[in-house]
């Protein structure tokens, strides 16, 4: 889980933020004004401040925003000037944008406010459609508009070249000032109330958000334009009402509820992606005909309310088909107001004690949730002065005090003068037409501020209308009398600030209850300092008794759901434990010195009591032990079907002591019993594949991966089934040998179902001529759920999700099932979150137009999307009993080829290319509906919050010392390119992104030896990244590769020295010609089609995910291949060696840079020297497959 | 650094090296020749010592046997208490091999239970187990598997395999997450200098106010006697399978990972020598 806040405003209109690994209020420190009402959302927070104006608030990020300003400049070929600016009359603007119809020369390009600057100014883009062009970026065409080339013609008549320039939105985590401009000037009256919500209504254009905001005079307004790149938003519009608003509010998606003046609720339809801000109101009585509402919250699916009774109400019956919902019913609690953020999750504020109340137990199936329970936890204020106190303290307490009253009289008489102009400030506090003053720096108490009775509204109404008298207090507090100017320079020399904010009053006051509170606060200080401790801490601005009393709370913004772990609710428990939780780095418990004192004694006693008498013989002798067990079989014969067998596993000891054994499947054939087995310690990998009809697994040695046909069982029950896996995996590392982590050598790979597997290399994997073979590596399964792993040889190890979350390896422990003798102290719960697709499908008949009426030779009209397997809303499950669904079905748009406003994609017939708008040959259309689901595992991996990866690459070998920083760069899924500071062996998830500038979005990078860093465009294109060094770890430039002839790039490796790249067509290409003076090659030369992968190591050995060849129709499912032959003279190699698969997605050798034992000259004796690389197992003369074979029928133990 | 889980490879494969002789009154046909086996610490002393009653058997007589039992400097070994915990508590700082003596004569009805079969000590190892469970998840793990689980079990100690054992003992591990721990720790604490056979009381392996409890919290909530002040040197050593862990070892992980098959925390408090 990331981190996330929620937001709330004191009755005072001070700005807090509580963390969701915090356990105290952060106050909003750069909140000059005080706020009314702030509404969330994850990226920003908006509020509108006492000078009733809105402001925004971007959270920093490591990526900025930025955007690409653009223009074209063009010119036509005249026969005297050659290429001139003078244009035709008819042309187009000699600075125009892409279509020539807006005349934009550079200068008219102005920042669209001052939250915004320049990154720098204005460069010409030299890459074209992925190539780059000739000496000033010109592209040539015949004639204005037309298609251009950016090769120079004899009928070139007319350039054009882009120029490019960014800028940047600088006001983040700043309350910027909103200018409050309709389309015809500035709005006729202050806004009262805003709620924000809605991006999940459409994701075009990106971080698109809704913002509805109510005027003073009942008004609703509607801002238009904010997305990411534009984060304020362009205009408000005035949307039409039938009554005066007092408050409204916006869920994430396409609720909008609001409150009328006479206390009816009024619910906003018809809003679409096309259409956010909705078209028509209806009006829903309020829950209490005697007292109106006057609140109302919404989220995803529910309507919470309040009434002026300030009873809360909770609306049945909400759902997408039904905005306005069924009925009220009655909750227990009072509040002033409610508010429902993320997840459905709702948060209160109570009427009682003005305490932020969360709601507790709110699921999607209970959106009601259970019970109030109250968040309490200090604010900053509170916990900084009583930690600065007692570390002062500990200085101070020797030096100055001896007892506590001549702790006094030194205050006294140094401070006495103080008293005067303080008191000044809180007696204008104090009087009642005034209003509480906003809290000096470091504030004394303020005695009995007034508690506002109403809502906050009308108090800071009336603040504001007292805002003069307030200004005159605080001019009277800048006035200070000729002895204040003293106090700076003590307060200096004492070098405690706190000091010169004592007040001799209050000190006598807190001298009473003092010394209990603060022995129970730090009851490790010694007496001595608690004399001192106390007289500092009446420097905190509240009593430990009093809670802070708040009038807003927004948790838009705020990522919790019911099973989060918060620490809010107990403010007893320490701050070091929430510090600790959030530490990515090696836990402490693992150096823990029990944990070493365990584990050596463990080992002394071994030594003591048996290594001298070994040869005693042992009370219990070893037999044969059989585990029996019934399961089905997909047996080998045709027709393939699942038979019922019996199954056992019998251990025994092998030879030198170590455990091994013997599975057996009894089947019956033609009435005949008959068995197959396999050796455990020939068993090469045990792979779950779980569907949703049957728990089965597949189990692979060399011989049946090379014949792609596994074993393959299934167990009656998923408890069963992982009880076998389990057995099986502890037998099958028992008899390698295999025990603890992986190395740091260890080789990774992921399975198109998300599996991760590891496979320790053996030194002559990478042995010339003669390695071992791949289909004799044996991998075990790591816990966890990825799309992708990275690892270096350092054991620093990454991996991305589905739903590009980020992870980094734990590093320790790593026990695939649960409870099995594996530490869990490094084991963290995972999410991972996919889409599942079906597809719609029509055809048009002159009489309905489109119907769900196919021909008889038609597809399903629900399928999936080869249009073979029918798939309904109804009938389509979750990949596996591991994922559950966590939204609705909706139609995604984002599928390519384009769709039109309702989401269909048209065709001639199917299955045909679709497109996304109506032509007359087109007959059938088809749409896309998704559908979320969520899986929930564990596995030794923690989260790297908050910027969702598309790639991840860490550098090779390098740093050797556990402090010194590893190079690792990331693509995040929206293209940037990110290089991760402060990533060290003892720090391997780093500290923090740097944002690496680049015109176009990426996705793909790979940083090899001597910090060569290539990366693949989203267009396609290659570039190298020049001068990345340790000193500059993100280099200085991009270097533009021109692509292999007609081919679009689509991955990048690079080994030591080598640079391999995969095209979007299954090539796999090799760079030319690399010196260490020249980098970036010369040419690319093809190896071979039919790779989806390629992962080059530090050995430059090279291993790719090879697809599935012949007659493929279906998903593609992959297969690890090992290019042989790859030696430094070589390093193209000569041929594949086929390993595990298929269904394999992706694979790393970027950490096995075990260097193969030396041997001579093979083609001398290439018996004798087989033996050398492997002496228990000579290699047979491997017959290598001259093409891949197909693994169509068979050979998916993991189908996609 | 090693896992955790070679902590439980290490602990099951424990093994003392024993000379078993015979108690010098039994009657015998010829000279009885000492017997050396290597004992696992994990087990039971009548479990494992078929090999011993057959060596001595073979010089004695029909009549002059009953029921086997064994002794060490005159102290009845208790063959309920697991092998580790005997040597621990009684041997654990004499030069190896342990010496035991055996006796087939004159049972100390007083001191030993009775063991005329395998299936008695089944039905106290499975009854410690059950006992654990119950005080670990109120017996819903224990009550939940099968008769064939727990048969499996108990022939994983039987007949020594760690993965048959630790194939079912790992759902007796398990906890809800958010918990943090066991409901309450099964232990066991024996003085060599007490009457009562062993202390065992309730106690939670996290404190109410959400910190975790030590081994050190234990003792000073049941034994504070066991645990030095600061001015004086140590007086008892707290052993669990021979070892002596840290008092600030978190006792949810001992439970996890130091405890005997029958699910308990056996922890030996011995005085130390005094050399």
């Amino acid at each position: 889980m990331s981190v996330s806040l929620l937001w709330a405003v004191d009755v005072y209109g001070r700005v807090y933020s509580l963390s969701t690994g915090g356990q105290q209020w952060e106050q909003c420190h750069d909140a000059v004004l005080e706020f009314k009402r702030v509404t969330a959302v994850q990226q920003c927070c908006w509020g509108i401040a006492c000078d009733h104006h809105i402001y925004l608030n971007v959270h920093s990020s490591d990526v900025p925003i930025r955007y690409q300003e653009e223009t074209y400049e063009n010119q036509r070929w005249n026969p005297k000037d050659n290429f001139s600016d003078h244009l035709l009359p008819s042309d187009r603007w000699h600075w125009s944008d892409i279509t020539g119809l807006e005349h934009q020369p550079l200068d008219s390009f102005l920042l669209p406010s001052t939250n915004w600057e320049w990154e720098g100014d204005w460069y010409i883009d030299e890459n074209f459609g992925g190539e780059p062009t000739e000496k000033g970026g010109w592209t040539y065409a015949l004639d204005f508009p037309a298609t251009y080339t950016k090769d120079k013609k004899w009928n070139s008549c007319v350039r054009r070249r882009r120029w490019i320039r960014y800028r940047r939105y600088k006001a983040t985590d700043t309350w910027a000032k909103i200018p409050s401009e309709g389309h015809s000037g500035p709005l006729p009256d202050p806004f009262n109330d805003i709620s924000c919500g809605g991006w999940e209504i459409s994701e075009e254009p990106r971080g698109r958000l809704s913002l509805w905001a109510v005027s003073l005079q009942g008004k609703v307004w509607f801002r238009e334009g904010i997305h990411h790149h534009s984060p304020e938003g362009e205009g408000w519009e005035e949307v039409s009402l039938p009554g005066e608003v007092v408050q409204i509010s916006c869920g994430p998606g396409d609720l909008v509820w609001a409150v009328l003046w006479e206390g009816q609720l009024i619910v906003r339809e018809g809003i679409t992606r096309d259409c956010p801000q909705g078209s028509s109101w209806v009006v829903v009585d309020s829950p209490n005909p005697e007292a109106g509402a006057i609140h109302v919250a919404v989220g995803d699916n529910v309507v919470w309310a309040v009434t002026k009774d300030n009873k809360v109400w909770f609306r049945r019956g909400i759902n997408s088909h039904n905005p306005c919902g069924s009925g009220w019913i009655g909750m227990v609690g009072e509040m002033v107001m409610v508010n429902v953020g993320l997840n459905d999750q709702v948060w209160g504020i109570s009427c009682v004690d003005r305490a932020v109340y969360f709601r507790q137990g709110v699921t999607s199936s209970e959106l009601s949730g259970k019970a109030w329970k109250a968040v309490n936890v200090p604010r900053d204020g509170d916990i900084r002065s009583h930690s600065s106190a007692s570390i002062s303290s500990l200085h101070s307490a020797g030096c100055f005090f001896s007892g506590e009253v001549q702790a006094q009289s030194v205050m006294s008489e140094d401070l006495d003068t103080e008293g005067g102009p303080q008191r000044a400030v809180l007696e204008v506090g104090a009087c009642p037409s005034s209003p509480p003053p906003e809290p000096p720096p470091i504030d004394p108490d303020v005695p009995k501020p007034r508690i506002p009775k109403v809502t906050s509204d009308s108090f800071i109404s009336e603040m504001l209308s007292d805002r003069e008298v307030k200004q005159e207090g605080a001019t009277a507090a800048k006035c200070p009398p000729p002895a204040l100017v003293l106090s700076p320079s003590l307060s200096g020399g004492l070098g405690d600030p706190q000091w010169s904010n004592v007040d001799l009053e209050e000190t006598q006051t807190h001298l009473a209850v003092g010394p209990a509170v603060v022995r129970g606060d730090s009851a490790d200080t010694c007496s001595l300092s608690s004399v001192a401790t106390y007289t500092l801490c009446q420097g905190e601005p509240y009593g430990a008794d009093e809670h802070p009393l708040w009038a807003w709370v927004s948790g838009g913004g705020c990522g919790v759901n019911c099973h989060s772990q918060l620490n809010w609710f107990n403010s007893a428990t320490a701050l070091a434990s929430s510090v600790q939780s959030m530490s990515l780095s090696i836990s402490p418990a693992q150096t823990a010195a029990w944990r070493k004192q365990i584990f050596e004694q463990l080992s002394e006693r071994s030594k003591r009591e048996m290594d001298h008498f070994k040869h005693y013989e042992q009370a219990v002798e070893q037999s044969v032990w059989v585990k029996k067990g019934a399961m089905q079989w997909w047996r080998d014969w045709k027709p393939h079907k699942w038979v019922d067998v019996r199954f056992a596993l019998e251990q025994f000891s092998g030879p030198e002591g170590n455990q091994d054994g013997i599975l057996f499947l009894y089947y019956n054939f033609n009435e005949e019993k008959k068995y197959l087995h396999a050796f455990i310690n020939e068993v090469t990998i045990l792979v779950p594949v779980l569907n949703d009809s049957k728990h089965t697994f597949a189990v692979y040695t060399a011989e049946r991966t090379k014949q792609r046909w596994p074993i393959r069982l299934a167990a009656a029950t998923e408890v069963e089934m992982h009880d076998w896996l389990a057995l099986l995996s502890v037998s099958c590392c028992d008899s390698r040998g295999i025990q603890g982590p992986p190395s740091k050598q260890a080789i990774w790979s992921v399975t198109c179902k998300g599996d991760i597997f590891v496979c320790e290399p053996s030194p002559s994997l990478e042995a010339c001529p003669y390695p071992t073979p791949c289909d004799q590596m044996f991998w075990r399964q790591v816990g966890g759920h990825l799309r992708l792993v990275e690892c270096n040889s350092l054991g620093v190890v990454w991996g991305v999700g589905y739903d590009h979350t980020a992870w980094v390896y734990t590093g320790y422990g790593g026990g695939f099932f649960q409870g099995l003798a594996s530490s869990t102290d490094n084991i963290f719960t995972q999410t991972d979150v996919k889409c599942v697709y079906i597809y719609e499908n029509q055809r048009w008949n002159p009489v309905t137009g489109y119907t769900n009426r196919g021909l008889p030779t038609d597809r399903y009209m629900w399928s999936d999307a080869t249009g073979l397997q029918e798939c309904t809303k109804a009938n389509a499950k979750p990949p596996s009993p591991h994922w559950t669904w966590v939204a609705d079905w909706t139609i995604d748009y984002g599928i390519s080829g384009g769709t039109d406003r309702e989401g269909w994609q048209y065709a001639a017939d199917f299955p045909r290319s679709y497109h996304g708008h109506k032509t007359l040959k087109d007959f059938v259309r088809r749409r896309r509906w998704a559908r979320k689901c969520k899986l929930t595992t564990t596995g030794p991996w923690q989260e790297v919050p908050p910027i969702p990866l598309s790639d991840v690459t860490i550098v090779l070998c390098g740093a050797q010392s556990s402090v010194e920083p590893i190079p690792l760069w990331a693509i995040s899924n929206k293209g940037d390119v990110l290089c991760r500071l402060g990533v060290t062996l003892l720090t391997p998830a780093g500290t923090s992104w740097l944002h690496v500038g680049t015109d176009q979005p990426f996705k793909s990078i790979s940083i090899g030896g001597a910090n060569q860093v290539w990366a693949i465009a989203r267009d396609g294109s290659a570039f190298y990244r020049g001068s990345v060094s340790s000193e500059s770890p993100a280099g200085d430039c991009w270097y533009h590769i021109p692509c292999p002839e007609r081919q679009k790039l689509q991955q990048v490796s690079v080994g030591r020295t080598s640079v391999y790249t995969v095209d979007q067509n299954g090539n796999l290409w090799f760079r030319q010609g690399l010196t260490p003076s020249y980098p970036q090659g010369s040419s690319w030369e093809h190896i071979c089609n039919n790779v989806r992968k390629v992962s080059v190591g530090p050995l430059d050995q090279v291993w790719i995910i090879a697809d599935k060849v012949q007659g493929s129709h279906s998903l593609s499912c992959g297969t690890v291949c090992h290019r042989l032959g790859v030696q430094p003279m070589e390093p193209k190699g000569q041929s594949w060696d086929y390993g595990i698969g298929g269904g394999w997605d992706h694979i790393t050798v970027r950490g096995n840079s075990i260097e193969a034992p030396r041997v001579r000259m093979p083609s001398l004796t290439p018996s004798l020297t087989s033996s050398l690389t492997d002496p228990l197992r000579p290699p047979p003369p491997r017959s290598l497959l001259p093409v891949m074979i197909t693994e169509m029928e068979n050979g998916n133990a993991v189908r996609c | 650094m090693a896992d955790d889980k070679d902590v439980l490879r290490d602990v099951w494969f424990g093994r003392i090296p024993t000379c078993f002789t015979l108690y010098q009154d039994e009657i015998t046909e010829r000279e009885a020749e000492p017997f050396y086996l290597l004992l696992p610490r994990m087990s039971y002393l009548t479990l494992v010592t078929d090999k011993v009653k057959k060596h001595f058997l073979k010089v004695m007589k029909a009549e002059d046997i009953e029921e086997m039992w064994f002794d060490f400097e005159g102290t009845s070994l208790k063959w309920h208490y697991p092998i580790g915990l005997l040597f621990d508590l009684h041997a654990s700082n004499t030069a190896l091999p342990w010496s035991i003596t055996v006796h087939f004569k004159n049972f100390p009805e007083r001191d030993l239970l009775h063991c005329p079969s395998n299936s008695v000590i089944e039905a106290h190892f499975m009854s410690s187990i059950k006992e654990a469970d119950a005080l670990k998840h109120k017996s819903q793990v224990i009550n939940d598997m099968q008769k064939k689980d727990h048969k499996q079990l108990w022939m994983g100690l039987q007949n020594d395999k760690f993965d048959q054992f630790w194939a079912m003992n790992r759902k007796l591990m398990e906890y809800p997450t958010e918990e943090g721990g066991f409901r309450y720790i099964p232990f066991r604490i024996y003085l060599t200098m007490s009457d009562r056979p062993f202390i065992q009381k309730l106690f939670r392996p996290i404190s109410p106010d959400g910190h975790t409890h030590t081994l050190g919290d234990l003792l000073k909530e049941v034994y504070p006697v066991a645990i030095p002040n600061d001015d004086e040197s140590k007086r008892y050593q707290v052993v669990i399978h021979g070892i002596e862990p840290l008092l600030e070892t978190p006792l949810q992980w001992l439970s996890e990972h130091l405890s005997h098959p029958d699910n308990f925390l056996h922890i030996s408090v011995i005085p130390v020598p005094s050399d």
